[in-house]
């Protein structure tokens, strides 16, 4: 027990995402998936926080903090609402 | 990315590029540089000229400038030489650069103007409906060339180096890592800077070449990008049907507005020096 493994979330700004595939095909791991056209973080777990979604993606839609970081940098993606309204499926 | 956000109209976003679109990226990449480098964002301009390329600056919070086709470098050597403190990036495509814009382009690079320029090379002019461009690799099919196109393409990283930029680099939308690294020190060079970066279009590009999407792509540059450093190890058979990314050219040289003020003080001593001669002569006269 020499190091405590790190630990990242995935900040998704849903209504960015265009579903092009792209971060969910080149995750080293496996991580990601798309669902409903969007990126979802389905292995969270299993991120190894290489920020290669982040850095490809065409749309800014996804970013990868790594957890307990305290970081707190004002207009941060986790305190702004990029869900889409559940209604907006039906 | 949270750092970033701070240059990004994020009420203009999401963007209008076609889902998988190389340009995000290649903007994304552009951002994170500026924002390693801790550039004040009202010091810096982004021009840019028309096309799909060209939609860049208006998701930037920098002071922007949308201009006529092909003339972003002509608007921004002008914006350089009357506020050489301004850090001018011009964002266009290969049509808009090589094609439309291709005079102003090598007179840039001439000039050695401390501008960089982003070409977000997608070898087709997206934003029309895929007509090929100078740019278009032969053999490649578009709107316009249905039988393939018949003519050679530039080679963007020569035609900057024989032109005279002083910094220039080639990458792609998924090696993007090379890709802000290059941007970084374009940013940084004292001189014309030139980073090609090339992007996919699976819209048509993709679509009339079948190449499939997005991500086949992408595995297509990967599996064609050679870094130079590799190849110069490599066998010229090796390198057939292969490009080169990385640092193609860095060699500093004199930068244009530096001499022209340099140029003007010396005119304005001489001149000075004159007046205090005629002046002179008045008094010997009395």
């Amino acid at each position: 027990m020499s190091e405590q493994k790190k630990a990242f979330e995935h900040v998704i700004r849903e209504r960015w995402c265009k579903g092009c595939n792209i971060c969910v095909a080149f995750c080293p791991k496996q991580v990601l998936v798309l669902r409903n056209g969007k990126v979802h973080a389905a292995h969270p777990d299993q991120c190894i926080g290489c920020r290669m979604c982040e850095l490809r993606c065409p749309d800014f839609a996804i970013e990868i903090r790594e957890k307990g970081s305290a970081e707190s940098l004002g207009r941060d993606a986790s305190e702004v609402d990029y869900a889409i309204k559940p209604e907006a499926h039906q | 990315m949270s750092d970033t956000m701070k240059y990004f109209r994020e009420n203009r976003l999401p963007h209008i590029w076609c889902p998988g679109c190389g340009h995000g990226t290649v903007t994304g990449a552009l951002v994170r540089a500026i924002a390693k480098l801790k550039l004040d964002k009202n010091k810096v301009v982004v021009v840019s000229g028309i096309g799909c390329s060209s939609r860049a600056p208006g998701y930037l919070d920098f002071d922007t400038l949308h201009t006529t086709h092909g003339r972003a470098l002509a608007f921004a050597t002008g914006i350089k030489l009357s506020r050489p403190d301004l850090k001018v990036i011009v964002m266009t495509g290969d049509g808009d650069a090589t094609a439309i814009g291709g005079n102003h382009f090598i007179h840039a690079a001439r000039r050695n103007i401390d501008i960089t320029t982003i070409v977000m090379n997608n070898n087709i002019y997206g934003m029309t409906s895929g007509q090929y461009s100078p740019m278009t690799p032969k053999g490649m099919l578009g709107t316009t060339a249905p039988y393939g196109n018949v003519e050679r393409s530039f080679d963007l990283g020569k035609l900057a180096i024989a032109a005279g930029a002083t910094y220039v680099g080639r990458a792609t939308s998924y090696h993007v890592t090379v890709l802000q690294d290059l941007i970084e020190k374009a940013l940084l060079n004292k001189g014309f800077s030139v980073v090609e970066a090339l992007t996919q279009c699976p819209t048509y590009m993709g679509r009339k070449n079948k190449l499939g999407g997005p991500v086949e792509m992408l595995e297509w540059f990967k599996a064609r990008a050679v870094n130079i450093k590799a190849a110069a190890v490599m066998t010229p058979d090796k390198l057939e049907g292969k490009f080169l990314i990385g640092e193609l050219y860095n060699q500093p040289e004199p930068e244009y507005t530096a001499e022209y003020s340099a140029m003007a003080d010396q005119v304005r001593r001489r001149f000075d020096a004159f007046q205090g001669g005629v002046r002179g002569c008045e008094q010997n006269s009395d």
